[in-house]
C-alpha cells in the first residue's frame, strides 16, 4: 500500500518531492523536541549536527566513489571559523549567527576545494592516505607557537554564541538550530543527488573512462564532490563548536573522522536516510555503552573504549556482511512487508 | 654542527618510519591493499612485549621475540579472516575493513591496558655519544635500531630474491592465476606476506616505544602509521628500497622543520610533505609510471 505509486511520485517536481518531506520531517522533529528533556534535546542536537557531516561524506564516498578519512579536519575548519567570528564580532542576534555558519560553510568549502584539487588526481589508497594525514595534520595547527595567541593553543577558544531568541530554552534552541541546519542540508543534498550533478557523480564513480568519454569533466566532478562534502562538514563543525562551547584541537581527533566514516557505512553508503541512521548510532552509542557498562558493572577502561570497539566491529562487519548498511536492511524489511501484504492476483 | 646532528638524528628516527613503511610496502606488493591497521597491530604487539617485560619482569629479548611472533600471527589471521573476503571487491572495502580493525585494536588495548601513559625502557642506553667535547645526537639505542632495521631489510632481500619461497611469494603477487596454475599455494603465500609484514611492524613498534618515556598509550602509535605511510608513498608503495629512502627522508625533513620552524606541528608537516609529493608525482617519487586500465 502506497499513498502514491512510484511513477506518479517521480513526476512531482524535484523541489517539491524533496522539499515536502524535509519540511514535514523538520516540523515533526521540532514538535518532538518540545516534549523532550534538556538532556534529550542535547542528544537530538548532536544527532542533527552529525547528520550534516555524515550526509556530506556519504555523498562523497557513496556517490562519487572517493573516500575521505579527513572530514573531521573540515569540521575543525568550520568550528574554528565560527568561534573566531564570534570572538571578534560579539553578537546577540541569531541572524548573524546563521550568517557566521554560512561563512563557516564557505571557508570549509574553500579548504575542500584545495584538498579536492590534489585528491582528484589520487586513487584508492593514496587518497585514503592523504585524507588520513589531513585528519591528523590540520587540527594540530592551533598548537603552532605563532598561531597560539590567535587560535588558543591546546586550551582552544570559547564559543560565545548568542542567547536563544525570546525566552526559549537554551537546549531546545540548540536542537532547533541543528535540526534546521540538518533539514536544509538533507534537502539540498537530495536535490543534488537526483540532479544532473548527482548523475555525474555516479557516472564518475562507476567508470571514470566511460564518464570522460561521455563528455564529463571527471576531475572537476571529483573536486566538486569534495567541495560539497567539505561544506557540509564545515556546517557540522560550526554547530559542533556551538554545542561544545569551546573548540580545541583534541576535539577533532582521527577518531572523529573515522566515526563519520563509520556512520556513513553503518547507515549505508550513498544514502541520505542512511546518514540519519548512522548519525543516530554514533551519537547514542557512547550513552548505550555507558548504560551497558553500568548494568554489567564493567571497569571504567572497558566502558570508555566500548563505543570505539563497536565502531571497529561495525565497520568490519558492515563491509563483510551488510555492504548496504541499515538503509539496505530497512528497505529489505519494507519490501518483505509489502510483498506479504499485497494480494497476489491469480493467473490473470 | 647543529645541522649535521639534526641529520643524524633524523636518519636514526627515519629508520623506524622506514620499518613501518616496509611493512606497508610488503602488504601492498602482495595484495594491493594498504594496511591501515598496521598502526594498531604494532601497538598491540608492543603492549604485549611491555606487559611481559615491564609488568611481569621478563627479559627484554623475550619480550621482543614474543612481540614479533605475535605480530606474525596477528598479520596472518587478519589476512585470512578479514582481508580475504574483501580482497577482490571494490578498493574502498579493504580500506574500511583495515580502518575498522585499527579502531577495534585501539579500543581493545585501551580496555586491557587503559589509556594512561607508561614507559617502556629500551635495552640500550639513550645517552648520546660524545666525540671530544661535541655531543652527537646518536645513542647506543639508536645504533641498535639502525642495525636491526638494516638486518631486517637484508633478510627480506635474501628471502624475496634468493630463496624459492620468496620466488613463490613474488609470483603470487605478480600474477596469482599463473602462479596458481604452476602449483603455488597463492592464498598461503598472501597469508605469509601479511604475517611477515606485521612482524616488521611489530619490531618497529617495540623499538620506537623505547625512544621516549611515557610512550605507551593506545593512540601514541597513530603518528608512526602516518609517518610510515608517508615514507611508503614517497618510496612509491612498491619498492622496499624506496620505503627505506622515504623513511629516512621523512625523518630528516621532520627534524629540520622541528628545529628551524617549530616542533609543535609534526603532523602538519607530514600532511604538507605528502601533499607536495603527491601533487608532483601522484604515484610517489620512486615509482614507475603506473598504467591505468582502459
Amino acid at each position: 500500500m502506497r499513498l502514491v505509486d512510484r511513477a506518479s511520485w517521480q513526476r512531482v517536481p524535484m523541489v517539491l518531492r524533496h522539499g515536502v518531506p524535509a519540511v514535514a520531517g523538520l516540523g515533526i522533529m521540532l514538535l518532538v523536541s518540545q516534549g523532550l528533556s534538556e538532556y534529550r534535546n542535547t542528544q537530538l542536537a548532536t544527532i542533527a549536527m552529525y547528520v550534516c557531516a555524515v550526509a556530506g561524506l556519504t555523498i562523497l564516498t557513496g556517490l562519487s566513489g572517493q573516500i575521505s578519512l579527513g572530514n573531521g579536519a573540515f569540521m575543525f575548519v568550520g568550528a574554528y571559523t565560527v568561534a573566531l567570528l564570534l570572538e571578534h564580532h560579539v553578537t546577540t542576534s541569531n541572524g548573524v549567527l546563521a550568517l557566521f555558519l554560512v561563512v563557516a560553510v564557505l571557508v570549509a568549502a574553500f579548504a575542500g576545494a584545495l584538498v579536492g584539487v590534489a585528491a582528484a588526481r589520487l586513487r584508492g589508497p593514496y587518497l585514503a592516505g592523504i585524507t588520513l594525514a589531513l585528519a591528523v595534520g590540520l587540527p594540530v595547527l592551533p598548537k603552532y607557537s605563532h598561531l597560539q595567541s590567535s587560535l588558543g593553543g591546546h586550551a582552544g577558544i570559547s564559543v560565545n554564541a548568542p542567547a536563544p531568541p525570546g525566552d526559549m530554552n537554551y537546549f531546545r534552541w540548540q536542537a532547533w538550530l541543528c535540526l534546521i541546519a540538518a533539514a536544509i542540508t538533507l534537502f539540498l543534498l537530495a536535490n543534488l543527488s537526483s540532479s544532473r550533478v548527482g548523475r555525474a557523480f555516479r557516472a564518475v564513480r562507476d567508470d571514470e573512462i566511460a564518464a570522460s568519454l561521455a563528455g564529463l569533466p571527471v576531475a572537476r566532478v571529483q573536486v566538486l564532490a569534495f567541495v560539497v562534502s567539505a561544506a557540509c562538514a564545515g556546517l557540522a563543525g560550526g554547530l559542533f563548536g556551538i554545542l561544545s562551547l569551546t573548540v580545541l584541537p583534541d576535539l577533532f581527533s582521527l577518531t572523529l573522522s573515522l566515526a563519520l566514516l563509520a556512520a556513513a557505512v553503518f547507515g549505508g553508503l550513498g544514502t541520505l536516510s542512511g546518514a540519519v541512521y548512522g548519525s543516530v548510532i554514533i551519537t547514542l552509542l557512547p550513552f548505550w555503552s555507558s548504560d551497558l557498562a553500568r548494568a554489567l558493572s564493567l571497569p571504567d577502561k572497558v566502558q570508555h573504549n566500548l563505543p570505539q570497539a563497536v565502531y571497529g566491529v561495525g565497520l568490519i562487519l558492515g563491509m563483510l556482511l551488510f555492504p548496504l548498511g541499515i538503509h539496505g536492511l530497512v528497505r529489505r524489511v519494507g519490501q518483505l512487508g509489502r510483498n506479504t501484504l499485497r494480494t497476489k492476483p491469480a493467473n490473470n | 654542527m647543529t645541522f649535521l646532528n639534526l641529520v643524524i638524528y633524523g636518519i636514526a628516527n627515519g629508520t623506524l618510519y622506514a620499518a613501518v613503511a616496509l611493512a606497508l610496502v610488503l602488504i601492498w606488493r602482495s595484495t594491493r591493499i594498504v594496511n591501515f591497521a598496521q598502526g594498531g597491530m604494532l601497538m598491540i604487539t608492543t603492549f604485549i612485549a611491555w606487559d611481559l617485560v615491564v609488568k611481569h619482569g621478563a627479559n627484554y629479548w623475550v619480550g621482543l621475540v614474543v612481540a614479533v611472533l605475535a605480530g606474525f600471527v596477528l598479520g596472518a589471521v587478519t589476512e585470512r579472516l578479514l582481508v580475504r573476503p574483501v580482497e577482490n571487491g571494490p578498493p574502498l572495502n579493504p580500506v574500511i575493513v583495515t580502518l575498522g580493525l585499527l579502531l577495534l585494536l585501539q579500543a581493545v588495548a585501551g580496555m586491557i591496558w587503559g589509556n594512561g601513559l607508561d614507559s617502556f625502557a629500551p635495552q640500550f642506553s639513550l645517552h648520546y655519544y660524545n666525540v671530544g667535547d661535541q655531543v652527537i645526537l646518536f645513542s647506543p639505542d639508536y645504533l641498535f635500531i639502525v642495525i636491526a632495521v638494516l638486518v631486517v631489510l637484508g633478510a627480506l632481500y635474501l628471502l624475496f630474491q634468493r630463496s624459492p619461497l620468496g620466488l613463490r611469494m613474488r609470483a603470487s603477487a605478480f600474477n596469482p592465476e599463473v602462479a596458481r596454475l604452476l602449483g603455488v599455494r597463492v592464498g598461503r603465500m598472501l597469508t605469509l606476506g601479511w604475517g611477515l609484514a606485521a612482524m616488521v611492524g611489530a619490531l618497529a613498534g617495540v623499538l620506537i616505544a623505547g625512544t621516549q618515556p611515557d610512550y605507551m598509550n593506545p593512540n601514541a602509535f597513530d603518528p608512526l602509521l602516518i609517518f610510515g605511510f608517508t615514507a611508503a608513498i614517497i618510496g612509491g608503495l612498491d619498492s622496499p628500497v624506496g620505503a627505506v629512502a622515504g623513511g629516512v627522508t621523512v625523518g630528516v625533513v621532520q627534524q629540520l622543520l622541528d628545529n628551524y620552524v617549530s616542533n609543535d606541528i609534526d603532523a602538519f608537516y607530514v600532511f604538507m610533505i605528502l601533499l607536495i609529493v603527491l601533487m608532483v608525482r601522484p604515484n610517489g617519487l620512486f615509482s614507475r609510471t603506473a598504467v591505468r586500465r582502459v
